[in-house]
Protein backbone atom coordinates (compact mmCIF):
# COMPACT_ATOMS: atom_id res chain seq x y z
CA UNK A 1 0.00 0.00 0.00
CA UNK A 2 2.88 2.22 -0.37
CA UNK A 3 0.99 4.51 -2.70
CA UNK A 4 -0.71 8.12 -1.58
CA UNK A 5 -3.82 6.51 -3.37
CA UNK A 6 -5.33 7.38 0.25
CA UNK A 7 -5.28 11.35 -0.68
CA UNK A 8 -6.83 10.45 -4.17
CA UNK A 9 -9.37 7.80 -2.43
CA UNK A 10 -10.30 10.21 0.26
CA UNK A 11 -10.38 13.26 -1.66
CA UNK A 12 -12.76 11.89 -5.25
CA UNK A 13 -13.72 8.35 -4.29
CA UNK A 14 -14.75 7.89 -0.41
CA UNK A 15 -18.49 8.01 -0.80
CA UNK A 16 -17.58 5.13 -3.86
CA UNK A 17 -16.09 3.19 -0.87
CA UNK A 18 -18.64 0.06 1.10
CA UNK A 19 -17.75 1.13 5.27
CA UNK A 20 -16.70 -2.32 5.31
CA UNK A 21 -13.47 -1.63 3.28
CA UNK A 22 -9.81 -2.52 4.62
CA UNK A 23 -9.51 0.39 6.91
CA UNK A 24 -5.81 0.73 5.50
CA UNK A 25 -7.48 1.94 2.34
CA UNK A 26 -10.23 3.98 3.05
CA UNK A 27 -9.51 6.02 6.70
CA UNK A 28 -12.76 7.62 8.11
CA UNK A 29 -11.88 9.32 10.79
CA UNK A 30 -11.99 13.18 9.87
CA UNK A 31 -7.92 14.33 8.88
CA UNK A 32 -6.82 16.31 11.69
CA UNK A 33 -3.60 18.33 12.23
CA UNK A 34 -2.39 15.39 14.65
CA UNK A 35 -2.96 12.75 11.97
CA UNK A 36 -1.18 14.69 9.58
CA UNK A 37 2.12 15.07 11.87
CA UNK A 38 2.32 11.65 12.99
CA UNK A 39 1.84 10.80 9.25
CA UNK A 40 4.57 13.14 8.27
CA UNK A 41 6.67 11.76 11.99
CA UNK A 42 6.24 8.22 10.70
CA UNK A 43 8.02 9.06 7.45
CA UNK A 44 10.82 10.78 8.87
CA UNK A 45 11.71 8.07 11.23
CA UNK A 46 11.02 5.11 8.53
CA UNK A 47 12.71 7.18 6.39
CA UNK A 48 15.96 7.81 8.06
CA UNK A 49 15.98 3.89 9.09
CA UNK A 50 15.55 3.28 5.08
CA UNK A 51 18.25 5.39 4.67
CA UNK A 52 20.36 3.39 7.03
CA UNK A 53 19.87 0.22 4.54
CA UNK A 54 22.44 1.68 2.35
CA UNK A 55 24.61 1.33 4.94
CA UNK A 56 23.32 -2.46 5.22
CA UNK A 57 24.27 -3.25 1.90
CA UNK A 58 27.46 -0.77 1.72
CA UNK A 59 28.44 -3.56 4.93
CA UNK A 60 27.16 -6.70 3.36
CA UNK A 61 28.84 -6.08 0.23
CA UNK A 62 32.66 -4.89 1.65
CA UNK A 63 32.46 -8.27 3.64
CA UNK A 64 31.42 -10.14 0.82
CA UNK A 65 34.24 -9.12 -2.19
CA UNK A 66 37.53 -9.83 -1.82
CA UNK A 67 39.80 -7.38 0.16
CA UNK A 68 41.35 -6.24 -3.01
CA UNK A 69 37.77 -4.65 -4.23
CA UNK A 70 36.69 -3.54 -1.02
CA UNK A 71 37.61 -0.42 -1.75
CA UNK A 72 35.62 -0.06 -4.94
CA UNK A 73 32.56 -1.13 -3.82
CA UNK A 74 32.19 1.28 -0.60
CA UNK A 75 32.57 4.27 -3.17
CA UNK A 76 30.04 2.69 -5.88
CA UNK A 77 27.81 2.16 -2.83
CA UNK A 78 28.29 5.63 -1.79
CA UNK A 79 28.50 7.01 -5.19
CA UNK A 80 24.92 5.29 -5.96
CA UNK A 81 23.15 7.01 -3.19
CA UNK A 82 24.56 10.19 -4.01
CA UNK A 83 23.07 9.87 -7.79
CA UNK A 84 20.01 8.47 -6.62
CA UNK A 85 19.28 11.46 -4.89
CA UNK A 86 20.52 13.64 -7.50
CA UNK A 87 18.00 11.68 -9.88
CA UNK A 88 15.14 11.37 -7.60
CA UNK A 89 15.03 14.72 -6.85
CA UNK A 90 15.58 16.08 -10.68
CA UNK A 91 13.34 13.61 -12.37
CA UNK A 92 12.21 10.58 -10.73
CA UNK A 93 9.59 11.85 -7.94
CA UNK A 94 6.71 13.46 -10.16
CA UNK A 95 7.52 10.96 -12.53
CA UNK A 96 6.40 7.89 -9.88
CA UNK A 97 3.46 10.20 -8.24
CA UNK A 98 2.16 12.66 -10.78
CA UNK A 99 -1.06 12.88 -9.26
CA UNK A 100 -2.88 14.02 -11.99
CA UNK A 101 -0.47 15.13 -13.98
CA UNK A 102 0.28 12.03 -16.11
CA UNK A 103 2.13 12.60 -19.42
CA UNK A 104 0.28 9.45 -21.12
CA UNK A 105 -2.35 8.47 -18.58
CA UNK A 106 -1.26 5.84 -16.18
CA UNK A 107 1.68 5.12 -18.05
CA UNK A 108 4.47 7.55 -18.31
CA UNK A 109 4.18 10.44 -14.91
CA UNK A 110 5.22 13.91 -14.66
CA UNK A 111 8.79 15.43 -15.80
CA UNK A 112 9.21 17.83 -13.39
CA UNK A 113 11.60 18.72 -10.48
CA UNK A 114 10.64 18.18 -6.85
CA UNK A 115 9.84 21.25 -4.84
CA UNK A 116 8.61 21.24 -1.15
CA UNK A 117 5.76 23.50 0.65
CA UNK A 118 6.95 26.71 1.90
CA UNK A 119 8.53 27.41 5.08
CA UNK A 120 6.35 27.41 7.90
CA UNK A 121 3.69 25.48 6.05
CA UNK A 122 0.32 26.78 7.59
CA UNK A 123 -2.29 24.21 8.48
CA UNK A 124 -4.80 25.63 6.14
CA UNK A 125 -2.87 24.73 3.35
CA UNK A 126 -1.94 21.32 4.20
CA UNK A 127 -3.10 17.93 3.22
CA UNK A 128 -4.10 16.90 6.19
CA UNK A 129 -5.57 13.67 4.92
CA UNK A 130 -1.45 12.74 4.20
CA UNK A 131 1.89 14.02 5.20
CA UNK A 132 4.18 16.77 4.60
CA UNK A 133 5.37 16.64 0.97
CA UNK A 134 8.73 16.65 2.34
CA UNK A 135 8.48 13.71 4.44
CA UNK A 136 6.86 11.73 1.31
CA UNK A 137 9.99 12.70 -0.69
CA UNK A 138 12.56 11.68 1.88
CA UNK A 139 10.67 8.54 2.26
CA UNK A 140 10.19 7.74 -1.67
CA UNK A 141 13.77 8.75 -2.15
CA UNK A 142 15.33 5.74 0.11
CA UNK A 143 13.33 3.33 -1.10
CA UNK A 144 14.83 4.10 -5.30
CA UNK A 145 18.33 4.60 -3.62
CA UNK A 146 17.55 0.54 -1.93
CA UNK A 147 16.94 -0.24 -5.92
CA UNK A 148 20.30 0.39 -7.03
CA UNK A 149 21.89 -0.44 -4.06
CA UNK A 150 20.65 -4.43 -4.95
CA UNK A 151 22.84 -3.95 -8.28
CA UNK A 152 25.58 -2.66 -6.85
CA UNK A 153 26.55 -5.81 -4.97
CA UNK A 154 25.65 -8.58 -8.11
CA UNK A 155 28.54 -7.26 -10.34
CA UNK A 156 30.60 -6.52 -7.66
CA UNK A 157 34.63 -6.83 -7.89
CA UNK A 158 34.49 -6.19 -12.11
CA UNK A 159 32.29 -3.81 -13.47
CA UNK A 160 34.17 0.05 -14.07
CA UNK A 161 32.97 2.50 -11.49
CA UNK A 162 31.57 5.62 -14.25
CA UNK A 163 29.65 2.87 -16.28
CA UNK A 164 27.80 1.72 -13.61
CA UNK A 165 26.82 5.03 -11.91
CA UNK A 166 25.50 6.34 -15.49
CA UNK A 167 23.60 3.24 -15.15
CA UNK A 168 22.27 4.25 -11.71
CA UNK A 169 21.38 7.49 -13.22
CA UNK A 170 19.35 5.82 -15.43
CA UNK A 171 17.67 3.30 -13.12
CA UNK A 172 16.89 5.86 -10.29
CA UNK A 173 15.97 8.62 -12.64
CA UNK A 174 13.69 6.91 -14.92
CA UNK A 175 13.67 2.94 -14.92
CA UNK A 176 12.51 2.76 -11.14
CA UNK A 177 9.98 5.40 -10.93
CA UNK A 178 8.09 4.80 -14.08
CA UNK A 179 7.17 1.12 -13.23
CA UNK A 180 6.97 2.17 -9.64
CA UNK A 181 4.59 4.52 -10.86
CA UNK A 182 2.21 2.21 -12.04
CA UNK A 183 1.42 0.67 -9.08
CA UNK A 184 1.92 3.38 -6.07
CA UNK A 185 1.55 6.10 -8.80
CA UNK A 186 -1.85 5.12 -9.30
CA UNK A 187 -1.17 3.55 -12.69
CA UNK A 188 -2.66 0.93 -14.42
CA UNK A 189 -1.20 -1.70 -12.12
CA UNK A 190 -3.02 -0.23 -9.47
CA UNK A 191 -6.34 -0.32 -11.31
CA UNK A 192 -5.34 -4.37 -12.50
CA UNK A 193 -5.75 -4.78 -8.56
CA UNK A 194 -1.69 -5.90 -8.75
CA UNK A 195 -0.88 -6.09 -4.96
CA UNK A 196 2.75 -5.10 -3.67
CA UNK A 197 2.08 -3.40 0.18
CA UNK A 198 6.48 -2.48 0.21
CA UNK A 199 7.75 -3.34 -2.83
CA UNK A 200 8.82 -7.10 -3.56
CA UNK A 201 8.09 -6.61 -6.95
CA UNK A 202 8.11 -2.76 -7.33
CA UNK A 203 11.35 -2.36 -5.53
CA UNK A 204 13.50 -5.80 -4.49
CA UNK A 205 12.50 -7.60 -7.66
CA UNK A 206 13.72 -4.63 -9.97
CA UNK A 207 16.80 -4.14 -8.72
CA UNK A 208 17.40 -7.62 -9.12
CA UNK A 209 16.35 -7.95 -12.61
CA UNK A 210 18.41 -4.49 -12.88
CA UNK A 211 21.47 -6.76 -11.60
CA UNK A 212 20.48 -10.27 -13.41
CA UNK A 213 20.76 -8.68 -17.18
CA UNK A 214 24.06 -6.59 -16.05
CA UNK A 215 25.80 -10.02 -14.86
CA UNK A 216 25.01 -11.85 -17.39
CA UNK A 217 25.99 -8.89 -20.05
CA UNK A 218 29.08 -8.10 -18.24
CA UNK A 219 30.09 -11.76 -17.06
CA UNK A 220 31.42 -13.85 -14.86
CA UNK A 221 34.73 -12.74 -13.00
CA UNK A 222 37.80 -14.26 -14.07
CA UNK A 223 38.76 -17.71 -12.81
CA UNK A 224 34.98 -18.34 -11.29
CA UNK A 225 34.03 -20.53 -13.92
CA UNK A 226 36.58 -22.70 -15.08
CA UNK A 227 36.79 -26.45 -16.37
CA UNK A 228 33.36 -26.95 -15.84
CA UNK A 229 33.67 -26.14 -12.25
CA UNK A 230 32.98 -23.23 -9.88
CA UNK A 231 35.73 -21.83 -8.11
CA UNK A 232 34.27 -19.59 -4.85
CA UNK A 233 35.71 -16.78 -4.25
CA UNK A 234 35.68 -16.37 0.03
CA UNK A 235 34.61 -12.63 1.57
CA UNK A 236 37.33 -10.53 2.98
CA UNK A 237 35.07 -9.92 5.71
CA UNK A 238 32.22 -11.76 7.78
CA UNK A 239 31.72 -9.85 10.58
CA UNK A 240 31.07 -6.77 8.01
CA UNK A 241 28.81 -9.04 5.93
CA UNK A 242 26.81 -9.84 9.40
CA UNK A 243 26.93 -6.20 10.64
CA UNK A 244 25.34 -5.32 7.26
CA UNK A 245 22.51 -7.83 7.04
CA UNK A 246 21.41 -6.56 10.76
CA UNK A 247 21.49 -3.52 9.54
CA UNK A 248 19.46 -4.13 6.70
CA UNK A 249 17.14 -6.12 9.25
CA UNK A 250 16.56 -3.21 11.35
CA UNK A 251 16.12 -0.81 8.37
CA UNK A 252 13.67 -2.79 6.97
CA UNK A 253 11.33 -1.99 10.05
CA UNK A 254 11.27 1.40 8.09
CA UNK A 255 10.50 0.28 5.12
CA UNK A 256 7.49 -2.26 5.77
CA UNK A 257 6.36 -0.56 8.57
CA UNK A 258 6.48 2.94 6.86
CA UNK A 259 4.86 1.83 3.80
CA UNK A 260 1.36 1.90 5.54
CA UNK A 261 1.63 5.38 4.65
CA UNK A 262 -0.59 6.58 7.62
CA UNK A 263 -0.16 6.89 11.30
CA UNK A 264 -3.74 9.07 12.35
CA UNK A 265 -5.53 6.68 13.58
CA UNK A 266 -5.78 3.42 16.17
CA UNK A 267 -6.39 0.96 13.08
CA UNK A 268 -2.92 2.60 11.26
CA UNK A 269 -0.67 2.54 14.39
CA UNK A 270 -1.97 -1.18 15.26
CA UNK A 271 -1.65 -2.37 11.52
CA UNK A 272 2.51 -0.60 11.93
CA UNK A 273 2.81 -3.14 14.99
CA UNK A 274 1.45 -6.21 13.21
CA UNK A 275 3.81 -5.07 10.57
CA UNK A 276 6.98 -4.57 12.60
CA UNK A 277 5.87 -8.23 14.33
CA UNK A 278 5.76 -10.06 10.96
CA UNK A 279 8.34 -8.70 9.41
CA UNK A 280 10.78 -9.78 12.24
CA UNK A 281 9.17 -12.77 12.16
CA UNK A 282 10.21 -13.64 8.20
CA UNK A 283 13.43 -12.46 9.15
CA UNK A 284 14.10 -15.10 11.55
CA UNK A 285 11.69 -17.74 9.35
CA UNK A 286 14.38 -17.01 6.66
CA UNK A 287 17.21 -17.42 9.17
CA UNK A 288 16.31 -20.55 10.63
CA UNK A 289 15.44 -22.23 7.02
CA UNK A 290 18.77 -21.53 5.54
CA UNK A 291 20.85 -22.49 8.71
CA UNK A 292 19.02 -25.98 8.63
CA UNK A 293 19.27 -26.35 4.95
CA UNK A 294 22.53 -25.39 4.71
CA UNK A 295 23.69 -27.72 7.66
CA UNK A 296 21.54 -30.56 5.75
CA UNK A 297 22.81 -29.92 2.10
CA UNK A 298 26.95 -29.27 3.08
CA UNK A 299 27.15 -31.03 6.52
CA UNK A 300 28.24 -27.54 7.48
CA UNK A 301 26.13 -24.39 8.52
CA UNK A 302 27.39 -21.40 5.69
CA UNK A 303 26.78 -18.11 7.41
CA UNK A 304 26.72 -16.11 3.91
CA UNK A 305 23.79 -18.18 2.94
CA UNK A 306 22.33 -17.54 6.35
CA UNK A 307 22.49 -13.76 6.15
CA UNK A 308 21.07 -14.32 2.21
CA UNK A 309 18.74 -15.90 4.25
CA UNK A 310 17.10 -13.39 6.80
CA UNK A 311 17.44 -10.53 3.86
CA UNK A 312 15.26 -12.97 1.64
CA UNK A 313 12.73 -13.55 4.37
CA UNK A 314 12.52 -10.12 4.50
CA UNK A 315 11.78 -9.58 0.56
CA UNK A 316 9.29 -12.27 0.74
CA UNK A 317 7.29 -10.82 3.82
CA UNK A 318 7.78 -7.07 1.66
CA UNK A 319 4.86 -7.55 -0.37
CA UNK A 320 2.01 -7.93 2.31
CA UNK A 321 3.75 -7.56 5.80
CA UNK A 322 0.32 -6.80 6.77
CA UNK A 323 -2.22 -9.69 6.88
CA UNK A 324 -0.21 -12.72 7.67
CA UNK A 325 -0.33 -14.04 10.97
CA UNK A 326 2.83 -14.51 12.82
CA UNK A 327 2.90 -17.75 11.96
CA UNK A 328 1.93 -17.76 8.76
CA UNK A 329 4.92 -14.11 7.91
CA UNK A 330 7.32 -16.92 9.81
CA UNK A 331 6.34 -19.78 6.97
CA UNK A 332 6.89 -16.93 3.73
CA UNK A 333 10.22 -15.86 5.32
CA UNK A 334 11.24 -19.20 5.85
CA UNK A 335 10.34 -20.10 2.23
CA UNK A 336 12.30 -17.23 1.00
CA UNK A 337 15.43 -19.11 2.99
CA UNK A 338 15.34 -21.82 1.44
CA UNK A 339 14.78 -20.42 -1.68
CA UNK A 340 18.55 -18.82 -1.51
CA UNK A 341 20.03 -22.04 -0.48
CA UNK A 342 18.39 -23.55 -4.11
CA UNK A 343 19.26 -20.68 -5.95
CA UNK A 344 22.12 -19.73 -5.52
CA UNK A 345 24.34 -22.82 -6.64
CA UNK A 346 21.52 -22.67 -9.30
CA UNK A 347 23.22 -19.21 -10.67
CA UNK A 348 26.27 -20.90 -10.68
CA UNK A 349 25.30 -23.57 -13.15
CA UNK A 350 24.16 -20.99 -15.80
CA UNK A 351 27.64 -19.28 -15.02
CA UNK A 352 25.89 -16.08 -13.77
CA UNK A 353 28.28 -14.76 -11.34
CA UNK A 354 26.02 -13.20 -8.68
CA UNK A 355 28.96 -11.97 -5.55
CA UNK A 356 26.64 -11.11 -3.16
CA UNK A 357 24.05 -12.95 -4.09
CA UNK A 358 21.53 -10.10 -4.96
CA UNK A 359 19.65 -11.93 -7.80
CA UNK A 360 18.36 -14.65 -5.52
CA UNK A 361 17.56 -12.31 -2.52
CA UNK A 362 16.21 -9.67 -4.46
CA UNK A 363 14.47 -10.89 -7.61
CA UNK A 364 13.84 -14.61 -6.78
CA UNK A 365 12.45 -14.41 -2.92
CA UNK A 366 10.91 -11.19 -4.20
CA UNK A 367 8.44 -13.04 -6.93
CA UNK A 368 7.57 -15.74 -4.51
CA UNK A 369 6.74 -12.95 -2.14
CA UNK A 370 4.57 -11.14 -4.25
CA UNK A 371 2.84 -14.82 -5.30
CA UNK A 372 2.48 -15.01 -2.01
CA UNK A 373 0.30 -12.22 -1.19
CA UNK A 374 -2.74 -14.37 -2.13
CA UNK A 375 -2.40 -16.38 0.44
CA UNK A 376 -3.34 -13.97 3.63
CA UNK A 377 -4.67 -11.03 1.53
CA UNK A 378 -8.21 -11.63 0.35
CA UNK A 379 -8.30 -8.76 -2.05
CA UNK A 380 -5.21 -10.28 -4.19
CA UNK A 381 -6.01 -12.51 -7.03
CA UNK A 382 -3.02 -14.91 -8.30
CA UNK A 383 -3.90 -13.43 -11.58
CA UNK A 384 -3.29 -9.81 -10.96
CA UNK A 385 0.10 -10.87 -9.08
CA UNK A 386 1.33 -12.77 -11.97
CA UNK A 387 0.49 -9.85 -14.33
CA UNK A 388 2.47 -6.92 -11.98
CA UNK A 389 5.42 -9.41 -11.50
CA UNK A 390 5.44 -10.32 -15.45
CA UNK A 391 4.86 -6.42 -16.25
CA UNK A 392 7.31 -5.49 -14.65
CA UNK A 393 9.89 -7.82 -15.65
CA UNK A 394 9.64 -7.41 -19.07
CA UNK A 395 10.16 -3.58 -18.70
CA UNK A 396 12.77 -3.57 -16.79
CA UNK A 397 14.80 -6.54 -18.73
CA UNK A 398 14.19 -4.44 -21.58
CA UNK A 399 15.20 -1.31 -20.68
CA UNK A 400 18.31 -2.56 -17.94
CA UNK A 401 19.64 -4.70 -21.05
CA UNK A 402 19.16 -1.92 -23.26
CA UNK A 403 21.05 0.25 -21.39
CA UNK A 404 23.96 -2.21 -20.48
CA UNK A 405 24.45 -3.31 -23.76
CA UNK A 406 24.63 0.58 -25.06
CA UNK A 407 27.20 1.30 -22.09
CA UNK A 408 29.16 -1.73 -23.28
CA UNK A 409 29.26 -0.47 -26.82
CA UNK A 410 29.91 3.03 -26.08
CA UNK A 411 32.78 3.01 -23.17
CA UNK A 412 32.99 -0.44 -22.21
CA UNK A 413 31.47 -1.65 -18.96
CA UNK A 414 34.48 -3.99 -17.17
CA UNK A 415 38.01 -3.58 -16.49
CA UNK A 416 40.57 -5.05 -18.15
CA UNK A 417 42.07 -8.37 -17.44
CA UNK A 418 45.04 -6.92 -15.60
CA UNK A 419 43.20 -4.66 -13.24
CA UNK A 420 40.60 -7.35 -12.26
CA UNK A 421 43.57 -9.23 -11.31
CA UNK A 422 45.64 -7.13 -9.56
CA UNK A 423 42.25 -5.93 -7.99
CA UNK A 424 40.01 -2.62 -8.59
CA UNK A 425 41.15 -1.17 -5.19
CA UNK A 426 44.49 -0.27 -6.70
CA UNK A 427 44.30 -0.65 -10.22
CA UNK A 428 40.84 2.02 -10.47
CA UNK A 429 41.22 3.98 -7.18
CA UNK A 430 45.06 3.47 -5.58
CA UNK A 431 43.65 3.04 -2.65
CA UNK A 432 43.26 0.03 -0.54
CA UNK A 433 41.04 -0.79 2.22
CA UNK A 434 43.68 -2.90 4.33
CA UNK A 435 46.80 -1.57 2.95
CA UNK A 436 48.42 -2.77 6.06
CA UNK A 437 47.77 -6.59 5.26
CA UNK A 438 48.45 -8.82 2.32
CA UNK A 439 45.72 -9.21 0.08
CA UNK A 440 44.70 -11.54 -2.35
CA UNK B 1 75.27 -26.33 16.09
CA UNK B 2 72.39 -27.87 14.81
CA UNK B 3 69.26 -25.73 13.23
CA UNK B 4 65.81 -27.98 14.23
CA UNK B 5 63.06 -27.34 11.89
CA UNK B 6 59.80 -28.78 13.48
CA UNK B 7 56.24 -28.01 10.95
CA UNK B 8 53.67 -28.25 13.31
CA UNK B 9 49.73 -28.60 14.25
CA UNK B 10 48.73 -25.07 15.63
CA UNK B 11 47.37 -25.52 18.08
CA UNK B 12 49.94 -28.02 19.82
CA UNK B 13 52.51 -24.70 20.04
CA UNK B 14 51.67 -24.40 23.67
CA UNK B 15 52.75 -28.30 24.68
CA UNK B 16 55.96 -27.79 22.59
CA UNK B 17 56.91 -24.80 23.84
CA UNK B 18 56.32 -26.12 27.44
CA UNK B 19 58.26 -29.26 26.69
CA UNK B 20 61.05 -27.48 25.07
CA UNK B 21 61.83 -24.95 27.69
CA UNK B 22 61.71 -28.06 30.52
CA UNK B 23 64.97 -29.35 28.47
CA UNK B 24 66.57 -26.07 28.06
CA UNK B 25 66.07 -25.04 24.80
CA UNK B 26 66.44 -21.44 25.67
CA UNK B 27 64.66 -19.62 22.24
CA UNK B 28 62.97 -20.81 19.17
CA UNK B 29 61.94 -18.57 16.21
CA UNK B 30 58.35 -19.27 15.43
CA UNK B 31 56.20 -18.38 11.76
CA UNK B 32 52.57 -19.10 10.83
CA UNK B 33 52.73 -20.95 7.46
CA UNK B 34 50.51 -22.89 4.83
CA UNK B 35 51.38 -25.94 3.44
CA UNK B 36 50.59 -29.62 2.44
CA UNK B 37 52.66 -32.76 2.94
CA UNK B 38 51.17 -36.53 3.22
CA UNK B 39 48.37 -34.93 4.44
CA UNK B 40 47.63 -32.58 1.60
CA UNK B 41 44.43 -30.50 1.67
CA UNK B 42 40.65 -31.48 1.99
CA UNK B 43 37.65 -30.06 0.35
CA UNK B 44 35.24 -27.19 1.90
CA UNK B 45 32.15 -25.74 0.40
CA UNK B 46 31.25 -22.09 0.22
CA UNK B 47 27.78 -20.96 -0.90
CA UNK B 48 27.39 -24.50 -2.23
CA UNK B 49 29.99 -25.17 -4.69
CA UNK B 50 33.12 -27.06 -3.39
CA UNK B 51 36.60 -26.12 -3.36
CA UNK B 52 39.99 -27.52 -2.59
CA UNK B 53 41.86 -26.19 0.17
CA UNK B 54 45.28 -27.06 -0.71
CA UNK B 55 47.34 -25.53 1.82
CA UNK B 56 46.72 -26.42 5.56
CA UNK B 57 47.50 -23.67 8.47
CA UNK B 58 51.03 -25.14 10.18
CA UNK B 59 53.19 -23.56 12.71
CA UNK B 60 56.59 -23.56 11.43
CA UNK B 61 59.87 -23.81 14.39
CA UNK B 62 63.08 -23.30 13.95
CA UNK B 63 64.96 -23.78 16.95
CA UNK B 64 69.01 -23.28 17.05
CA UNK B 65 71.06 -26.12 19.87
CA UNK B 66 73.94 -27.36 20.58
CA UNK B 67 75.05 -30.58 18.89
CA UNK B 68 74.69 -32.81 21.89
CA UNK B 69 71.29 -31.16 22.67
CA UNK B 70 69.74 -32.02 19.19
CA UNK B 71 68.39 -35.34 19.95
CA UNK B 72 66.52 -34.50 23.29
CA UNK B 73 65.00 -31.73 21.20
CA UNK B 74 63.96 -33.81 18.33
CA UNK B 75 62.37 -36.06 21.20
CA UNK B 76 60.69 -33.63 23.06
CA UNK B 77 59.16 -32.03 19.68
CA UNK B 78 58.13 -35.32 18.72
CA UNK B 79 56.62 -36.37 22.14
CA UNK B 80 55.10 -32.86 22.48
CA UNK B 81 53.46 -32.69 19.40
CA UNK B 82 52.05 -36.09 18.44
CA UNK B 83 48.45 -36.51 18.02
CA UNK B 84 48.99 -39.79 16.18
CA UNK B 85 46.37 -38.38 13.67
CA UNK B 86 48.07 -37.53 9.76
CA UNK B 87 49.18 -34.01 9.71
CA UNK B 88 51.47 -34.35 13.05
CA UNK B 89 54.23 -32.19 10.83
CA UNK B 90 58.02 -32.73 10.42
CA UNK B 91 61.50 -32.50 11.92
CA UNK B 92 64.12 -31.52 10.09
CA UNK B 93 67.85 -31.45 11.39
CA UNK B 94 70.68 -29.24 9.68
CA UNK B 95 74.13 -28.06 10.20
CA UNK B 96 74.37 -24.38 11.21
CA UNK B 97 77.98 -22.67 10.25
CA UNK B 98 77.92 -19.87 12.68
CA UNK B 99 76.42 -17.99 15.51
CA UNK B 100 76.53 -14.51 16.57
CA UNK B 101 74.80 -12.51 19.38
CA UNK B 102 75.00 -9.12 17.70
CA UNK B 103 74.75 -7.48 21.51
CA UNK B 104 77.77 -8.66 22.75
CA UNK B 105 79.59 -10.15 19.24
CA UNK B 106 79.99 -13.58 20.96
CA UNK B 107 79.94 -16.50 18.69
CA UNK B 108 79.59 -19.90 18.45
CA UNK B 109 77.78 -21.84 20.81
CA UNK B 110 78.33 -19.02 22.99
CA UNK B 111 75.71 -17.03 20.89
CA UNK B 112 73.05 -19.69 21.11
Amino acid sequence: MNTPLKKIILVGGATLLPATAFAQDAPTAVPTEVGFILTTLLFLIAGFLVFFMAAGFAMLEAGLVRSKNVTMQLTKNMGLFGFACLAYYIIGFNLMYPADAWTISNILGAFSPTSLEPVGLAAADADLSYASVGSDFFFQLMFCAATASIVSGALAERIKLWPFLVFVIILTGLIYPIQASWKWGGGFLEVANFQDFAGSTVVHSVGGWAALTGAIILGPRIGKYKDGKVTPFLGSNLPLATLGAFILWLGWFGFNGGSQLAMGTVGDIADISRIFVNTNAAAAGGVVAALIATQLLYKKPDLTMILNGALAGLVSITAEPLTPSIGMATLIGAVGGIIVVITIPLLDKFRIDDVVGAIPVHLIAGIWGTIAVVFTNPAATIGAQLFGILTVAFFVIITSSLVWLILKVIVGIRVDEEAEIMGLDRSELGMEAYPEFKTN
Amino acid sequence: MKLVIATIKPFKLEEVRTALTEIGVKGMMVTEIKGYGVQSGHTEIYRGAEYDVNYVPKIKLEIVVTSDMVDQTVAAIEESAKTGKIGDGKIFVLEVQQAVRVRTGESGEDAI
